[in-house]
């Protein structure tokens, strides 16, 4: 079971008190964490990449075990301590000013 | 007894403000989407309880919420809650948010580039709807207005988007450019006479009019004058800020240009200015009265560099002969010390009799008059800043 940490408006925009807990089938990657949440949750789908292209968001940022992997390919194999549900995935939304 | 509802987006969420057919006393429901900047929302003239919205981030992207019920509880209409990712013939759900360019063969391939504020040529990249037009006739039939800017149709009830791309494929594309706001289609009108015809306008490219329900287009902006422009009278580049009709006199619109109040009484043809003797006519609103097609309402902004009001006084300007001839009303509106702004899409009028005018403001304020604009009441005073106002009469 994965942990994937929302920003709080995506929290409640899929109406989650807490983290989402996601089955992801092995291998675990960017991209199956991603499928997995927009499709356990498909009110976030374009939310967090892009509805057309499947690109990472500009201003959203993916961290875990303190890395950041926003860089990292989407089918590059997570950290195993994320696999195994002992780190949480973070989706983040870019510090970028306060409008 | 009737009553009236004013449908307010705001920087940081929703809120629906209603009254009965006095307008004296408000009821502020609100906020819906909180933190998340909602560009408009706008109800289905033949079923007001059904409201489409734009909640928008530029973090987490578009998101169209529908209202079935006045604005009591949302949908998505794509993502029905509960329900799984994709359907039984396997069509992924979440549609409704999703806004994507026509390149098909069918429609010409009309994705191309659009001048980029330094002059050289940038690509289209969706980035939010600014307005939500519902058809006349059909609550499911709405437009959207997007940026960069074109012309979006769904006859689904928001589920599903299509654009239009006769609008962006007659060639005039590589000459649109972004205004300070963004390369946004922030108006459209569909005539509720007849539904093939329609207007949009687009900051900054001009005015356009339909007359076959969307397919096709042309450019409307003769007589349009902006110095910003190496050719001031270019057919394409005018920074158009609002356009607004009568529904009794479809060839007539109002426009309320970065500079120049304009009218036109061809369907866009030809173009005159009507400024007359505004103190400015730089601004962003204009609305046309509901009962009387000659009465319009501006608010004068100081200029394009001064996002104010002259002198930090508030006031309306009303035209009562079709413009040129007008007429300050300030009663009940902010005498000194004022320093907001009032948005392109933040001005709306009611049906009632007399006439109701509101307006809301970047600093949180929306006023009200009830009596076409003799006077004027803050509702409330303390929102975030209002993107926009939206006026129903609800039977």
């Amino acid at each position: 079971m994965v942990t994937v940490v929302l920003p709080h408006p995506l929290r409640v925009l899929a109406g989650l008190s807490g983290d989402a807990q996601l089955e992801v089938a092995a291998p675990v990657t960017t991209q199956r964490v991603l499928d997995a949440l927009e499709a356990r949750y498909p009110m976030l789908c374009g939310t967090v990449r892009d509805h057309d292209t499947g690109t990472r968001r500009a201003y959203v940022r993916y961290y875990a075990c303190g890395e950041d992997l926003s860089h990292d390919a989407i089918d590059a194999l997570l950290p195993e301590a994320v696999a195994n549900g002992s780190e949480p995935f973070l989706i983040i939304g870019a510090i970028a000013g306060g409008r | 007894m009737s009553s009236l509802r004013l449908l307010i987006g705001t920087r940081k969420g929703a809120f629906i403000l209603t009254a009965d057919a006095k307008r004296k006393n408000w009821r502020v429901d609100g906020p819906h989407f909180p933190g998340w900047p909602v560009y408009h929302l706008k109800g289905s003239a033949d079923d007001p309880n059904r409201i489409y919205a734009s909640q928008v981030s530029d973090w987490f992207g578009q998101i169209i919420q529908r209202s079935d019920d006045g604005g009591k509880s949302w949908l998505q209409p794509g993502t029905p809650p509960g329900e799984q990712a994709k359907a039984p013939n396997g069509m992924p759900k979440g549609e409704s948010n999703k806004f994507v360019y026509d390149t098909s063969e069918a429609t010409g391939k009309p994705l191309t580039t659009h001048q980029w504020y330094d002059g050289t040529q940038h690509p289209w990249e969706f980035k939010r709807v600014w307005h939500l037009e519902p058809a006349p006739g059909n609550p499911d039939q709405v437009y959207a207005g997007i940026e960069d800017a074109a012309l979006f149709q769904s006859r689904d009830g928001g589920r599903t988007w299509q654009e239009l791309a006769g609008l962006r494929g007659h060639g005039t594309g590589p000459r649109w450019m972004p205004g300070a706001g963004g390369m946004c289609l922030h108006t459209i009108i569909a005539d509720p006479a007849d539904p093939r015809r329609i207007y949009v306008a687009i900051s900054a490219a001009g005015a356009f009019r339909s007359l076959d329900g969307g397919a096709s287009w042309t450019p409307i902006n003769r007589g349009l004058r902006s110095n910003f422009l190496p050719d001031p009278t270019a057919e394409i580049g005018h920074c158009v800020h609002h356009v607004t009709m009568h529904p009794a006199r479809p060839q007539t619109l109002y426009m309320q240009k970065h500079w120049d109040v304009m009218r036109t009484d061809d369907g866009g043809d030809n173009w005159r200015e009507v400024s007359g003797n505004l103190p400015t006519d730089f601004g962003f609103v204009i609305d046309v009265h509901a009962h009387e097609p000659e009465t319009i309402y501006v608010v004068p902004i100081k200029s394009d560099s001064e996002h104010f009001p002259l002198e930090g006084k508030l006031r309306v300007y009303r035209s009562r002969t079709g413009g040129n001839e007008w007429q300050e009303l300030s009663r009940g509106l902010p005498e000194r010390d004022c320093y907001v702004n009032v948005l392109r899409d933040a001005m709306s009028v009611d049906k009632l009799d007399p006439c109701g005018v509101y307006f809301g403001t970047t600093g949180g304020q929306v006023y009200g008059s009830a009596d076409g604009g003799e006077s004027w009441q803050a509702i409330v005073h303390d929102l975030p800043a209002v993107l926009s106002v939206e006026a129903q009469v609800i039977p």
